[in-house]
């Protein structure tokens, strides 16, 4: 399919296909062949090839993305994807991803925290695949569900917890909670509750890294931004808005989508006119990439490319992970909707298990290596309960801080102290 | 953790008031054969059924309501009446309300599903650029009247920043639009159907907190309760309150407190916050000489403000204090500090006492 951009200067080398994959649900990065399970039980779309990815610089390593699918490949692969501290590294965020989760769930029912709160069971290979590839000056934005993006960006387990339970050593200070992680020091551009809200806060950031470099001349400033958003925000115009203008103006951003295929209870199937998320891409001039984002090393191979694209200067690229939530929407989601055999298929392409599988049969770790990791996450997120448990809850006057710039014009009133401390605070009429 | 406790306990005096009486106080405003005890979710989709049943042309559409929606007021729509009339949608809020202004245009009766208010902003262009202004500008060639944009608001206990705001004051401020408020199962039946059926494209906003607490005896035949219309709920002599939605609860417990001390309360339940009916306002300022507004959205610029200024151009002379407004703090709302942002019976209380000792 000619697509407009042919006269731009992607390579027209399509890329290559796995054809011998004999797994059916491990399609390698798709870009013609659409997978039964992606489409459920719909099999009139048909895809033409759509869009080219420049891989000329990278075709070697990306060929063995596709061999890596074959299950089969015998222990002493040539080109393995991964050192084993690379591994190591993976599986432990991953399993941190996991075990924080359950955890939130288990602090949620026992009354700890309160609130509406998203858990990101399931799509761990997404945050630990585009995640880990960042330097801490690169910058995250995301979506409501964003503990995980929030570990994996390197904000402490201790910081998330206090957040979620409303104590003043969360990394907001308790004010946000759940949905609105922020971090100044890990370049975490904040949490949004509302669907879409975050990606032109992303594409703003972005902009800023590409004037420091091409305006102030810090020549070495090239800082990436990566934009999480699900499958439900690609209906949304702010979505729409932000691809144009990134690449209008070639941003060192990469969109990615999450795609669990469901936006509460409204399957992403029956919601969209064009479920391929990834052809939204090559429509507004970049690239527009489809992946497994069951397997983080698939992700991390994509991740690497389209990051390092946006490093370069080269400009966006939408990458589409297909995904899927262990669990309901929120806590609060009976989750009823959604078929188990299709949350059976799912639970079957575990990334935890899948890494663990590869890492095992490729000699990378072994057992107790990976059982150790486990252990210290455990142990990790039991001490950040704890530390949770005993932080002290904010004061009265923090309710009233950061409304302004100048704490004066708000927070303390014009005899010096807080404004709380007016007797006139229980009348509710804090008139400022 | 105090906080729980404090949070705990408003639940639970919300339960205890709505549940035991009905706040109407009016006798016959709707007769009561075939009453049956519901909550406010089984009243709005019992009005919806109605709705659709009575208009082939009319339909309901929204994020997730096919199921039911996230609050369980659309449940059984989608099987009843069809696909074609009962649809979700993408999400995007300003083509939701857009398209509810296409539909509306042409002669249907659109009632769109906006999930939380909170989410009603990207759709705020449409409504008050288009669906405000759309009679006026063609010179009543077209109208959207058909339309009505439904919206659960207000505190929910646990909401945060982005799941318990109250808005209202924002479209107030829109010649053109309607923008109602009912305080319980009853009531919300009632306007709700006659927001669907009135000629003029409505706002409707039901407050959240009340969706499973309040429980009342509501009428199954199809009413409608008479819009731009004041209610007087609770009779009293020495100061007037004046409120809508969930905040009524807190205010009837609060007039409770203060008969204790010897004030008689008179409570007022605006219903619909433009147009909103000032003669009945005003007759019972003239009767008590004091009034207190409260509402859950900011005190600067929430609609208490448009109250107080109106109150005061008309009856300033009989006024004997200040006009008092118990509202939320102006801050974006609180996730931890719900207890200390919101308007509590304490801080109407409060306010009570300092009017009436003035």
């Amino acid at each position: 399919m000619a697509t407009a951009f042919s006269t731009a200067k992607f390579s027209t080398q399509p890329f290559p296909l796995n054809p011998t994959s004999t797994t059916s649900h491990d399609s390698s990065i798709v870009f013609a062949r659409p997978t039964s399970q992606f489409l459920g039980s719909t099999r009139k779309f048909r895809l033409t090839s759509s869009s080219k990815f420049n891989l000329s610089r990278r075709s070697k390593t990306v060929v063995a993305v596709s061999d890596v699918v074959k299950q089969k490949k015998s222990k002493s692969s040539p080109s393995l994807l991964i050192t084993k501290e690379e591994g190591l590294d993976l599986y432990e965020d991953m399993v941190l991803g996991r075990a924080f989760e359950d955890m939130c769930a288990q602090m949620y029912y026992r009354g700890k925290m309160f609130g509406f709160v998203h858990l990101y069971n399931g799509q761990e290979a997404v945050s630990t695949g585009f995640i880990k590839l960042l330097k801490q000056q690169d910058s995250v934005v995301s979506t409501y569900r964003d503990h995980v993006h929030a570990l994996s960006k390197g904000v402490p387990a201790r910081a998330v917890m206090s957040e979620l339970f409303g104590k003043t050593t969360g990394c907001c200070r308790g004010q946000g909670g759940s949905m609105h992680m922020f971090s100044r020091e890990h370049n975490l551009l904040g949490g949004f509750a509302f669907i879409g809200e975050g990606i032109p806060v992303a594409t703003g950031a972005a902009f800023t890294s590409k004037y420091k470099r091409e305006v102030l001349k810090e020549a070495d400033c090239d800082h990436v931004t990566l934009a999480f958003f699900g499958d439900g925000t690609c209906n949304n115009g702010q979505f729409f808005e932000c691809l144009n203008m990134a690449a209008l103006w070639k941003l060192p951003i990469v969109f990615v989508v999450e795609n669990n295929l469901w936006a509460i209870g409204m399957s992403h199937l029956r919601a969209t006119s064009d479920p391929h998320i990834y052809k939204k891409g090559p429509a507004f001039g970049m690239p527009g990439i489809h992946v497994d984002g069951m397997d983080v090393l698939k992700v991390r191979e994509v991740a690497k490319e389209a990051i390092g694209r946006a490093r370069r200067g080269e400009g966006p690229t939408l990458v589409e992970c297909e995904t899927y939530r262990f669990r309901g929407h929120s806590l609060a989601d009976p989750d009823e909707l959604r078929d188990p055999a299709e949350k059976a298929r799912y639970a079957a392409r575990d990334p935890i298990t899948a890494l663990k599988k590869y890492l095992i049969e490729n000699s990378l770790a072994s057992e107790a290596e990976l059982k150790t990791i486990e252990k210290k996450i455990d142990e990790v997120v039991e001490d950040a309960v704890e530390f949770a448990d005993e932080s002290p809850v904010p004061s009265r006057s923090q309710l009233l801080e950061n409304v302004f710039a100048d704490p004066k014009g708000f927070g303390i009133g014009p005899d010096g102290r807080y404004r709380c401390e007016d007797p006139k605070f229980t009348e509710g009429t804090a008139h400022v | 953790m105090a906080l729980r406790n404090i949070i705990g306990k408003r639940i639970g005096n919300g339960i205890g008031l709505v549940g035991r009486r009905s706040l109407s106080t009016s006798t016959s405003d709707v007769e009561n054969r075939n009453a049956k005890s519901m909550n406010l979710y089984s009243a709005i989709n019992q009005a919806l059924h109605l709705a659709l049943e009575t208009d082939p042309r009319a339909f309901v559409f929204g994020e997730d309501v096919s199921f039911g929606g996230v609050f369980r007021c659309t449940t059984g729509l989608a099987d009843r009446f069809g696909k074609a009339r009962v649809f979700n949608t993408p999400l995007c809020e300003q083509g939701i309300v857009g398209f509810g202004i296409g539909l509306a245009a042409m002669g249907n009766r659109a009632i769109a599903e906006i999930q939380f208010a909170d989410y009603i902003y990207p759709a705020f262009d449409q409504i008050v650029n288009e669906a405000a202004k759309f009679r006026y500008r063609s010179g009543n060639q077209f109208n959207c009247g058909g339309l009505t944009i439904r919206a659960p608001y207000g505190a929910v206990g646990h909401g945060g920043h982005y799941h318990s705001q109250s808005p209202e004051a924002f479209f107030c401020h829109v010649p053109g639009i309607k923008v109602v408020i009912p305080r319980s199962p009853r009531q919300a039946k009632g306007l709700l159907l006659s927001c669907i059926r009135d000629p003029n494209p409505v706002v409707f906003f039901e407050p959240k907190w009340l969706y499973r607490l309040a429980v009342e005896e509501v009428p199954e035949h199809d009413y409608m309760l008479p819009l731009s219309k004041a209610e007087v709920i609770r009779q009293g002599s020495d100061i007037t309150l004046v409120g809508w939605g969930a905040q009524l609860s807190i205010m009837e417990q609060a007039c409770i407190e203060a008969e204790k001390d010897g004030i008689s309360c008179e409570l007022i339940d605006l219903k619909t916050l433009i147009p909103w009916d000032k003669e009945t306002v005003e007759a019972s300022v003239r009767k008590t000489g004091r009034v207190l507004i409260s509402h859950e959205a900011p005190v600067t610029g929430g609609f208490g403000a448009e109250i107080s200024a109106s109150i005061v151009e008309r009856c300033f002379l009989r006024l004997e204090a200040p006009v008092a407004r118990v509202c939320g703090l102006d801050t974006p709302f609180p996730l931890v500090f719900e207890p200390f942002y919101m308007p509590s019976k304490n801080k109407v209380l409060d306010a009570i006492k300092a009017t009436v000792n003035y």
